[in-house]
């Protein structure tokens, strides 16, 4: 017979005499006497290799303290790493709301007993739109690659028609998620990018046509390259009864156009510089946004969270747009692709981040970012065999730099760099062959003059 | 004074916090700030300029995001507010959320996940040898919990998970050149384990339970299983808290049709150290860390679906892999033909900080624990059973007195509702007077008047005597006085929502900007 493990501190029904009686109350004289209805051919009667439970919470902090102090991270190195994950300043209040506890475990009440759940995402939802100038968004999808993914079936179903335009530079794992997603319903076809990384627009015109649902376009690009003919873009996609589909990093929109204004359709984006901090990739959570019109919120899967009256006056209640949508409702199988827990609480704390920031702290933030690159992008090119934006167009935060002509691969590059301390720029070089040795690089208002500074003199050093 | 009576179990005098607290926008003063942001040095200024005017004309922003502009302490008072209007699981008896797995949630862990909060995915593997030895021990430790081969935790919830298993079985059998364009499952399953193989392509065929038992019949269940059936798509226990004693059997007929079986574990917390998907045949079977495994859900993520396949499926799995040379944790990138593997479900390594809660968990369980989990669950939800079927008017299908509930059970109020007109959705509300909740069940209801309990291992008995002895007040009012639970809630965060504009497009109202616009008189 198993040991049981009584008393144990989570389980308090684990107490010897409680757990007595209340089996005599069910009439049982052991443990053993539940699961009755598991048959003895399916009962696992071997043991878990699993070690035995730490003997106070003290053990389990100090074991797992010390496995985790020997790793890195963005405060004990210099990190110029992007790539889909950014270091961003997040401010004390993001950290401090969304650890508290009521938010932190709640979970599928009602607007009742959880109103603040329904209400902070409303909130949030409201803001984002403010940001990306749409007037509908989202709780929060995965991430970004799977909001993209949604975002090229919504405009799937919402066209009828079955292919979508991607483009040539794009994060392959996007790709591969997007891909994944949409096989069942959706042609993918890639169109060019110039050489300064943005979209082909000859190639677009060859790409799109009656079969097409829409194109797919990013601002920043994966390669960090601003396009600055989204409208064009749009346009192309609007002749051919297509819908401009855009991603786009939401920290640029204090000083960018937001996409509605180049002619976006459906915008979809990453949350996680909105005052989430990295956790290793899982702090990653997706928007998508549209315009307040029946075709487009019918073809979310996502739960909607909307404002509503309750039976006091002056009471503001939420409830469930259009609940039917999804798999939650009445269809099932027959729902909007499906939905389950995503990752609700980053939507929480963008909006956070978004009343904290303001239109002042937007602003500036997308100014810093802007300024320290492009410090970045000078003083790099100054070292000799290094070529910094070196797809010469327009950027943001991050940018290639190209060492082809250093002598030296990415992978040494960033080893000594590691040794100095530093999180070099992300090895382009397998997923981007053509470009040869390049990474890319990601400088944000969390950088000084100094941290930068320091890079570079790093570099210099290596590679003279 | 005299002594003070509070002998009533029943919270009569509760009252939740209700603040009134506008919504954010109509906190704004032009003006406010709610944090200083980084400038560039006066050096970098002077070196480059402002930036921002690289940008043409078309892509400056014109007019500023109608953003609130507000102090911190305001941002920080409305969300504290908003927060004390949430019964999160830290708050109240959570009993109610059926089907969800809401157990406690413990402090050290959080305390211990925020210490990789600042890891960048992409750092060298050398810098991160603690997280991903904890992802490669975690693997271990649910291959023990299964008995399945290896595991990955990319899935950033419980959907994806069956979204990836689907997308396996597709991968699977394109690898064989086999066409199949089926899957089975059950009506009692989880609606995502037909919505999302719908997604990759397939056809749903539902499986309906026998009016007696309440579980597949195994002959209807061999009559829709053929050659062009791709899955066996299936929770175990269904939703109704009742475990299937012939699923062994049902696996094995759907392999002797070449099907593959996956097994969604979402309610894994009935059968820990009991069963597992292994000795029932499973090829693949996916854990949510975020419920059974203790990670807290966040208001709905993140969150981790661990999903784990037999050695033949290996090669499906997405990538990378966590995996150890003797001497050091490292990725692997390449272990799959991903010629007719799924490479990615989601970016990066799924979330990180649900798998290291799920490790702390199960290191301060150990085996014994797991199993005491398990074996409390179902006898803290077999005791509740006693007392919710002792309340007149509440009773459970499928229940013969002989056929017993694993770790939930979906009862239902029908009688009550036929004698007193009184849903169970007044119910649900009528609970919120009292600091409690309830779940009905996924729509449409199979089950009438349904309420869906799960207590999990974490509640105390007082705290599940105070629950039941909650409902049989309330169902007590439902006799005595139903107007006061068709009104409810009276002493909640608001009143009754009017859900008059949720399907209306133009009443209805998803942000502020459009509510404003819509209602401006």
């Amino acid at each position: 017979m198993k040991r049981g493990f009584p008393n144990h501190p989570y389980i308090p029904n684990s107490v010897p005499e409680i757990e007595k009686e209340m089996l005599e109350f069910l009439g049982m004289e052991s443990l053993e006497d539940l699961h009755k209805n598991v048959p003895d051919e399916l009962k696992f009667k071997g043991e878990m290799d699993i070690p035995e439970a730490f003997g106070s919470e003290y053990e389990l902090r100090r074991y797992v303290e010390e496995l985790l102090d020997r790793d890195g991270d963005g405060k004990k190195y210099l990190n110029f790493l992007g790539a889909g994950c950014w270091q961003h300043y997040v401010p004390a209040i993001c950290d401090e709301i969304n650890s508290r506890g009521e938010f932190l475990t709640a979970y599928g009440g009602e607007p009742y007993n959880e109103l603040g759940r329904f209400q902070s995402q409303f909130e949030y939802q409201s803001m984002v739109a403010e940001l990306v100038g749409m007037d509908v968004v989202n709780v929060p999808a995965i991430d970004w690659a799977q909001a993209a993914a949604t975002t090229c079936s919504m405009a799937q179903r919402k066209t009828g028609r079955k292919q979508i335009v991607l483009p040539e530079i794009l994060d392959p794992q996007k790709r591969a998620i997007i891909e994944n997603f949409g096989r069942a319903t959706t042609e993918f076809v890639t169109v060019a990018c110039t050489e300064d990384g943005q979209i082909d627009l000859e190639d677009l015109k060859r790409k799109v046509n009656k079969d097409t649902a829409g194109v797919y376009f990013e601002n920043p690009s994966y390669l960090g390259v601003v396009e600055t003919r989204g409208a064009e873009i749009s346009r192309i996609a609007h002749e051919a009864g297509a819908e401009s589909l855009v991603g786009v990093d939401p920290i640029t929109l204090g000083v960018m156009a937001p996409p509605s204004e180049y002619g976006a359709d459906i915008v979809c984006g990453e949350l996680q510089p909105l005052g989430i901090h990295m956790n290793f990739g899982g702090g990653l959570a997706g928007f998508m946004a549209t315009r307040d019109e029946e075709a487009y919120v019918n073809e979310y899967p996502s739960r909607l969270f909307g404002i509503a009256p309750t039976a006091q006056p002056g009471e503001y209640g939420f409830g469930d747009v259009a609940y039917d949508r999804t798999s939650f409702g009445h269809h099932r199988d027959g729902a909007k692709e499906y939905v389950g827990t995503q990752a609700a609480l980053w939507g929480l704390t963008a909006g956070v981040y978004l009343a904290t920031m303001g239109p002042a702290g937007m602003e500036e933030v997308g100014q810093t970012c802007m300024q320290n690159a492009r410090y970045a992008v000078q003083k790099l090119n100054a070292i000799e065999g290094v070529k910094a934006n070196s797809m010469g167009g327009l950027f943001f935060k991050e940018f290639v730099v190209d060492f082809n002509a250093s002598g030296k691969t990415v992978e040494e590059i960033n080893k000594i760099l590691l040794s100095e301390g530093i999180f070099g720029g992300k090895n382009l070089s397998e997923e981007f062959p053509w470009l040869g040795q390049a990474a890319l690089y990601c400088v944000t208002e969390i950088h000084t003059q100094r941290d930068i500074d320091r890079l570079v003199n790093v570099l210099a050093r290596i590679l003279a | 004074m005299k002594r003070i009576d509070r002998s009533s179990k029943v919270r009569t005098n509760f009252h939740q916090a209700k603040w009134d607290e506008p919504i954010i926008f109509e906190l704004s003063t032009p003006g406010e700030r709610g944090v200083s942001v980084p400038k560039a040095a006066p050096a970098v200024a002077a070196a480059v300029g402002d930036g921002v005017s690289d940008l043409p004309e078309s892509l400056r922003r014109r007019e500023k995001p109608a953003l609130p502009e507000m102090s911190q302490n305001r941002v920080l008072r409305h969300y504290m507010r908003l927060s004390q209007m949430t019964l999160g699981a830290d708050v109240n008896i959570e009993i109610g959320q059926g089907t969800c797995t809401m157990k406690y949630s413990p402090k050290v862990n959080e305390q211990l996940a925020k210490k990789i909060c600042d890891m960048h995915p992409l750092q060298d593997a050398d810098t991160a040898q603690g997280i991903l030895q904890i992802y490669y021990e975690t693997d271990q430790y649910m291959r023990q919990i299964s008995g399945l081969d290896k595991f990955t935790f990319q899935p950033g919830g419980g959907s994806q998970a069956i979204f990836l298993m689907a997308s396996m079985v597709r991968a699977y059998f394109e690898s064989r050149g086999e066409e199949r364009n089926e899957v089975i499952t059950t009506l009692y399953s989880h609606p995502s384990d037909a919505a999302a193989p719908v997604v990759t392509g397939y056809k749903i065929v539902y499986l309906q339970p026998d009016p007696e038992t309440g579980l597949p019949d195994p002959e209807a269940f061999k009559a829709v299983c053929t050659e062009k059936t791709a899955a066996f798509m299936v929770a175990n226990p269904e939703d109704t808290g009742l475990y299937n004693g012939q699923i062994g059997e049902l696996v094995k007929h759907a392999h002797s049709v070449g099907a593959l079986c996956c097994y969604d574990q979402a309610n894994g917390n009935a059968v820990l150290g009991v069963a597992r998907a292994k000795e029932a045949g499973f090829d693949m079977c996916h854990f949510n860390l975020h419920k059974t495994f203790s990670s807290p859900h966040g208001c709905s993520g993140p969150a981790c679906g661990a999903t784990g396949v037999v050695e033949k499926l290996i090669p499906f799995l997405p990538v990378p892999a966590v995996e150890f040379d003797g001497k050091k944790y490292y990725l692997d990138e390449s272990f799959a033909d991903k010629k007719y593997g799924v490479s990615k479900v989601r970016e990066f390594m799924g979330v990180a900080p649900v798998v290291l809660r799920a490790y702390c968990w199960i290191r301060m369980l150990g085996p014994n624990g797991l199993w005491q989990a398990t074996k409390t669950a179902v006898l803290n939800n077999n005791y509740l059973f006693k007392r919710m079927m002792s309340i007149p008017g509440v009773s459970a299908y499928y229940e013969d007195g002989n056929n017993q509930r694993v770790e939930q059970c979906r009862y239902t109020m029908e009688q009550v509702t036929k004698d007193t007109g009184v849903t169970s959705g007044d119910v649900q509300r009528r609970m919120m007077d009292f600091g409690m909740h309830f779940w009905t069940s996924h729509h449409p209801y199979y089950l009438p008047e349904p309420i869906t309990l799960e207590p999990t291992e974490s509640p105390s008995k007082k705290d599940i005597d105070e629950y039941a002895d909650t409902v049989a007040y309330i169902i007590r009012e439902c006799y005595e006085n139903p107007e006061v639970v068709k009104t409810a809630p009276h002493r909640s965060t608001i009143h009754q929502v009017d859900e008059t504009w949720m399907d209306d497009p133009a009443g209805w109202a998803i942000t502020w900007k459009i509510y404003n616009r819509k209602y401006n008189d």
